[in-house]
This record gives structure tokens, sequence and C-alpha cells, in this order.
């Protein structure tokens, strides 16, 4: 029966795929019939059979079916599809608001608790608004389980909403090209039951958090990719803006603080500083001023696991 | 007009030695089926070139993760995939190369209304189309913004922007001439008699188009104009950092472009609608419906462009009433489909290759416009929008429906542009594994956006992999199947069997001129009498 992504994991499912099922078998009428129709013809009043043509130049009766049964057709097509459309455009007073900031190329969600997280917690059966914002360009945001997409653009507050109905974690992805690394910009949605869900949301210990957990190394490079240092440092060797990653952890590089030339070992400590304070140690050959602090962004928790990751870059 | 004893319609077109040698007899022809044939190889040239990009990409995609190229090569492949498509082969495509070689024959006419003007937007084309071309080869970075070249991310991108977007706004202009060119040539220059229920339906799309072309081009020149500023100077027209909006760009950039879908698609069923009658030996049926769908098209083409935008910040009320519009653009669509295929009832089909591609087309066409009723629906466009559904949606338009018409149209009037007959054979076979490529390619695509894949993406989650590797397989039949049509059409037009005036049995007027026709076509304006008309096969 799902046609379209998955599970019915919101509020909005029933409606849009009605609506989608409704154009769909239309449309797969009239795709097959006329097709079939035509072939009919092409066979049947083929020259072999029939040599001579006989001059029929049009039928006002036929013209006017053709035009009042298909303009019925679509303006049933139309409702359907104002009809799962109309409650996306104003949320339930008492939902849940997290912020949603989107830069290239990562989206964060922030809640009113102070807690950012690049996952996105949302509460099961409880109207969840997000409030949308853009730090660059224009992003969407797009949870096609949820059938929700609404663009994040610069200067403008927009917003969109749902009510989570499934347990479980679904894809969130950026919708509008943004750039570089653009089809990176994804992430995940965990919908948990109220709760758990208070649990996490009261729970102080962390100041990133992220869902499913396979290893700390996997999850090193989910956070790295969703705060987009592949951007600037690549993992097979090739210099882009700032050094690559590979081979990186346990050698020696020659980098420039204050001015002054040292090797130093990469190590733990190391990578750490040039996270939070990237500008401390620039790397012989590479520019100053070209990296943000992540200080605040990132918990020593997933730096930790950041440099699991860059230990498997051989 | 010669001192010499032969008149120039002593031989045909292309043997015809004006006061230029060589190159310069075409680059500086006015004649209006040279200036055809130079449209028609340039674009040939750059639409092989937007193929290896396409071919590129699918490439890329055929697998997760890096195949060929990375990120940066594979955005820049896109955007000018795009750029080489839309503005230099299916927005000028059929009214450039065919609507320059059979309008004025088509309406008894011996050339258009300002033959100087028409080798201007030619020169203006090439202008453009090297301008584009420049931003790849030169500068730092290819395009990457995608051929919308959105804001801000237009005048963010630290890529060669200006000679891309100044290139599009150089063959506006070309656009632009063409269409006055064409409207003053069919309100001047019809044959004594031919009256406006008389012209054949080839020229009445081009006349549809002419006026899109006209007056939808200029919004595109100014809104890309204004980009160009925003880069250089930061004017904050669209920059929100400096008060201005992005989606008041958008909005002037589908107040041309949606028209322009129009632009491409009208001349395409023109074309359909000359070679569905003469193949089915039958007069068209509902003429003047199909005539009354063109100018409907047209006309409310001009106000369902936010449909582009349901998702981008618009009002409720706006987005419903363009969505109510798009439904009803539709209609006149569907009432052409309905009209052709009923041409083909009790006719006596003929099943040449120009026919196979015209039942192709609506075969296709009708799967593109279909699948735009779903993204038309606001409830389920929410969901698609800016998926792999949608550049299948529009493929199926734009490459299904124009690029279908168009190798119809060359099948159809390949005789009478080159005097010479193609292999009919080599033509059905190619048509065959064109078709059978095209679909493989593209209707995966549909699969992918409705599993959620958004388009434009580099690199994907295996989920999406079995329908992408589908998709490049596609790709590489429907590129077999071009090559051969292709190479046929080449080695026919040089050593092909002579072409009779008339191979088709058609009823429009360029059957009655000699295959090539000669320069002035005509030796004398044919006159329309009472009974007369273009699809008169009794």
């Amino acid at each position: 029966m799902y046609i379209l992504a998955s599970t019915q994991a919101s509020n909005f499912v029933a409606d849009v795929d009605r609506a989608f099922l409704f154009i769909l078998a239309v449309s797969f009428f009239f795709l097959i019939a006329l097709t079939a129709v035509m072939i009919y013809f092409i066979f049947r009043y083929n020259k072999k059979r029939h040599p001579k043509a006989e001059q029929i130049k049009g039928s006002n009766l036929l013209e006017l079916i053709w035009t009042i049964i298909p303009t019925i057709l679509v303006l049933i097509m139309f409702y359907y599809g104002w009809a799962g459309w109309k409650p996306m455009k104003k949320a339930p007073e008492d939902s849940f608001e997290i912020t949603v900031v989107a830069r290239m190329w990562n989206f964060t969600f922030e809640y009113e608790n102070g807690r950012r997280t690049d996952t996105l917690f949302v509460p099961k059966d409880q109207p969840v608004k997000l409030n949308l914002r853009s730090m660059d360009v224009v992003h969407s945001l797009f949870i096609p389980s949820f059938r929700v997409k609404e663009d994040v653009v610069p200067g403008r507050d927009k917003f969109m909403w749902f009510t989570p109905q499934n347990e479980g974690i679904y894809e969130l992805f950026c919708t509008e090209y943004c750039g570089l690394q653009h089809s990176y910009m994804y992430n995940w949605v965990k919908v948990m039951p109220q709760d758990e869900f208070n649990n996490w949301y009261t729970d102080t210990t962390q100041q990133v958090a992220s869902a499913a957990v396979e290893s700390p190394a996997a999850t090193g490079k989910r956070i790295m990719t969703n705060i987009g240092c592949f951007a600037c440092h690549s993992v097979d060797g090739s210099k882009i803006i700032g050094p690559s990653f590979k081979g990186i952890y346990g050698h020696e590089v020659t980098v420039k603080t204050q001015g002054e030339e040292r090797t130093i070992t990469v190590d733990d400590e190391y990578i750490k500083r040039s996270i939070y304070e990237p500008e401390a140690d620039i790397v012989d050959g590479f520019n100053k001023g070209l990296m943000q602090s992540y200080q605040g962004q990132l918990s020593d928790e997933d730096i930790a696991n950041i440099i699991e990751y860059l230990k498997t870059l051989k | 007009m010669q001192a010499s004893s032969k008149t120039p319609n002593d031989v045909s077109y292309l043997e015809y030695q004006g006061k230029h040698k060589g190159l310069w007899k075409w680059i500086l022809s006015t004649d209006h089926k040279r200036i055809g044939l130079l449209y028609l190889y340039s674009m040939m040239t750059l639409f092989l070139v937007g193929v290896t990009l396409g071919l590129a990409m699918k490439f890329e995609l055929i697998a997760p993760g890096k195949t060929i190229m990375e990120a940066k090569d594979y955005n820049a492949v896109f955007t000018v995939h795009g750029v080489i498509m839309i503005f230099m082969i299916v927005i000028p495509g059929l009214p450039a190369v065919f609507g320059n070689f059979m309008l004025p024959i088509m309406i008894g006419a011996k050339d258009v209304a300002f033959p100087k003007l028409n080798l201007l937007s030619w020169w203006v084309y090439i202008a453009g189309a090297i301008l584009v071309i420049s931003s790849v080869l030169f500068g730092d970075g290819s395009p990457d913004t995608g051929w919308t070249f959105y804001a801000p991310y237009s005048f963010k991108t630290g890529s060669n922007m200006l000679p891309a977007i100044f290139g599009a706004f150089v063959l506006g202009f070309s656009s632009i001439l063409t269409g006055l060119n064409f409207i003053v040539t069919i309100h001047r220059m019809r044959a004594p008699g031919m009256t406006w229920t008389k012209m054949p339906l080839f020229p009445w799309t081009l006349y549809g188009t002419a006026w899109i072309q006209l007056l939808a081009t200029p919004v595109v020149g100014i809104t890309l104009v204004l980009v160009a500023l925003e880069r250089i100077f930061g004017i904050g027209v669209f920059d929100p950092a400096l008060g201005g909006d992005p989606i008041l760009y958008q909005h002037l950039f589908w107040i041309y472009s949606h028209p322009a879908v129009y632009v491409m698609i009208l001349p395409a069923m023109g074309a359909i609608s000359e070679i569905i009658p003469t193949f089915s030996q039958k007069h068209i049926f509902g003429y003047k419906a199909i005539v009354a769908s063109t100018l409907a098209i047209a006309f409310v083409g001009y106000f369902v462009w936010g449909h582009h935008m349901f998702t981008s910040g618009m009002s409720g009320t706006a987005q419903y009433t363009f969505s109510i519009l798009t439904f009803l653009v539709a209609i006149p669509s569907a009432i052409k489909v309905f009209n052709w295929i009923s041409t083909m009832y009790k006719g006596s089909i003929n099943l040449q290759t120009p026919f196979y591609w015209a039942a192709g087309f609506i075969f296709v066409f009708m799967i593109g416009g279909l699948s735009g009723l779903v993204v038309g629906a606001l409830a389920t466009n929410v969901y698609l929008h800016d998926t792999a559904f949608v550049v299948a949606h529009f493929h199926f338009i734009v490459f299904g429906g124009v690029g279908f018409s168009f190798f119809g149209a060359i099948h159809y009037w390949f005789p009478k542009m080159f005097g010479r007959m193609y292999d009919a054979t080599w033509a059905n076979i190619g048509w065959l594994i064109f078709t059978t490529g095209f679909l493989a390619l593209y209707s995966p695509m549909f699969y992918l956006g409705m599993q959620g894949m958004p388009r434009r993406y580099y690199d994907y989650l295996e989920e999406f992999h079995a329908a992408n590797i589908l998709s490049t397989l596609g790709s590489w039949v429907m590129t077999l199947g071009l090559i051969i049509i292709l190479i046929n059409l080449f080695r026919s037009a040089k050593s092909g069997p002579i072409a009779p005036k008339d191979p088709w049995k058609g009823k429009t007027l360029e059957w009655t001129v000699p295959s090539p026709p000669p320069l002035e076509n005509f030796d004398q304006i044919p006159e329309y009498h009472e009974k007369d008309g273009p699809y008169e096969y009794q």
C-alpha cells in the first residue's frame, strides 16, 4: 500500500497519500486507456488494412466531452491536494517548539531549554513546530516519512509542523541545492515516547546529542559529516582548504604557533585544540582565519568520537 | 537579382552561390533555410556536449560515494548541463531550426519578414553560447548554482558565475528577436487566401510561442542583470543581509522560466500536429480546438509560475490559486492529445519513422503531463518538490516531449531540407533503442522521488541504489540509440537516395516546392482558394 516513502509516521500522511493515490489512479487509467486506443488505431487503420482514409474533420460534441470530463477530474485532484495541504499551514497553539538553524551544510536543532542537537529528537503524539532559520543560503527541510517540506530562507521567519505518530528513526534531508556538500546535508529524526523524550530532554549531562550510536568511530564520522568538516578537509590525502585527515593521527606536522615554527605530533590534545582554537596552530602551507571554533557546538565526548574516527584513516 | 543568366531559383538553396564563399556563404547568409541549418548544426554540437555531461552525471550516480568525480565537479556538471540544455537547446530548439526553415515555406513566403535580423539572432545565439562555455574554460571554478541561479547562493558562491549569467542574458535576446521576426512574418506574409483558420498548425504554435518569447524573456533578462549587479556591487535587491529578498528572485525567475516551458513544448506540439495528419492521410481532427488550446496554453501559461514555489514561502491564497491555475493549464494539453489520437481514427496510416516518433511523443508526453498533475496538487507537491520525481517529470516533458518531437520533425522534414532520403530501417532501430533507453533512464527517477531522494544529490543513501543503477544503464542504451540516429542522418544527408518533392504525400505548402527548395522557395507565390487548406486530403 505504501507507494511513497516508508511508514505512516505523521498526522499528514493519510491525506497526502489519498491525494497521491487518487491522482495516480486517474493518471494510470488515462495513460493505459489512451495508449491502448492509439495502438489499436495504428494497427486497425494501417494503410494495408485501411487503404482509404475517411475525412472526418472533428466533432464539437467530442471536444465538449473531453474538455468537461478532464476539467471535473482535475478539480477533484485540486480538492484532494488542497485538503491534504491546508492543515500544514497552521500549527496548533500547544505545539512543542524547536528552532532549526540551517547553514552550509548542516542543520542544528535548538530547544527552548538551551539544548542543541544535530539529530532532531521529538516526542510522539505531540504537535511539534519547527521555527526555520537560515544562516546563509536557501535550504529546505524535508522529512519524507512525515510528508513535510519547507524551504529555510535567510531573512525570513518560517515554520513547519507535524505530529509524529510512530516511534522510530526517520531520514531528514536538505532538498534545496545549497552548494558543495548539499548531498551530505542530511540527518535523522528520532521519535520517542513522551516519557522517554522527557527524560532525554531534562538530562543536562551532554550538550550535543546524536541518535543511533553504532561505534565511536562511526559516530565521529557522522558528527563530522553533519558539521561539515569534509568540505575543507579531505580523507584521501588531497589538499582542499585545510590539511587532509588521511594518516594524520600519530604523525608529525610542522605548525606555526604565534609566528614560531615547531614540529608536533598529532595527538588527542592537538586535535581538541585544533577544533576549539583553530587559530592556535596553523599547519605549514595553509592559511589563517578560515576555520571557525566549534567550542560550544561539540562536546568532549563528540571530540573523543571524532578522534576515534581519525585513527581509522590510515 | 543576379547578373548571371541563371535566376536564383534555378538552383537549390544548398548549391546557391551568393557573394560570399566557403564558410562565409553560410554564416553571412540571410536565407532563412541556411539560418535554420546553422541553428541545427550549432545546436547539435551543443546538444552532444549536454548529453556528455548528462552521461557523466548518470555514471557518477551508478553507486553511492565517489565514482568518477568530486562533489564540486558534479555540481558544475549539472549546472552546465542544465544551462546548455535549457537555454541553448530546448528553448530555441524547434522554432530556431524548423521554424526558421519551414515557417516561410509553410505560409507561402519567400523569407521571414526581417532576414538580416534573423541572421543577427543566430550570431547573438552563438555569442551567448560562447560566453556560457567560457565560464567553464576560464576563471576559477565552473558555475555551480544549477541552471536556476537561485539567490542568495548565486552571488555567494566563489565560482565563475558572471559569464554564465551574462551568457544566458545574451541568449535571451536571440530568443526575443526570433519571436519578433516570426510574429511580423505570420501577420504580414501569409500567402493570398491563407486566412488565419487556413494556416497550418506548426506556424500557429510558432505564433503562440513567439508572443511568449517577446513578452516573457525580458523579465529573465532584467532578473539576471540584477543578480550580476548583486554579485558585483551588492545592490541589495535579493540579498537578505542587505535587506533584499531571495523569494523575489524566485518569482522573477519563474515568471519567465515557466512560460519558457511552453516556448519549448508548443512548437513540439505543432510539429506533431503536422506529422500525424500526413501519415494518417487524413484531415487533422478538431483544427480549431487545437488552435484554441495552443493560444490557451500560451496565455494561461503566464499565470502558473508560482507552482515552482509552493514550499518557498507564499501566502496560502497564492498557493491554492497557483495550484488551480496549474490544473487548468493541463486541460488544453489533454485536448490536444485527444485530437491527435482521434486524427488516427479511420485514417490510412503509413507507419514511417516520423510517425513512430509522433506516437512515442504522445506516450512520453502523457507520462510527463500526468506526472505534472501529481506535482500540481498542493499536498503531493510539498512531498515531491525538489526530489528526483520532479527531475523525471520535467525530463519527460522537455526531453521526452521536445526531444521526441524534434527527432520526429527532423525525420519528417529531412527529405525537404537536404533533398535526400534516409535509411528507414536504421532510423526505426534508432527510435526503438532510444525510446527503450529513455524510459529506463527516467522512469526510475519517479520511483526515487517517491522514496524521498532529493534532486541535485552527488551522493545518496544505499536505499536509493538499485533504481539509480537502472537509470544509469538506461542512459547508455539511450545514447546508443542516439548515435545510431545521428550516424544514419549524417550519412544520408551526404549520400542518401534523392528525395522527391513530396515523399509522404503531405498537403502543406512545403511539399509543393522542390526538395531541397530553391533560394526564394517559390517561383510564384501560391494562392489559397475557397476549397484549399493545409489538411485537405480528398
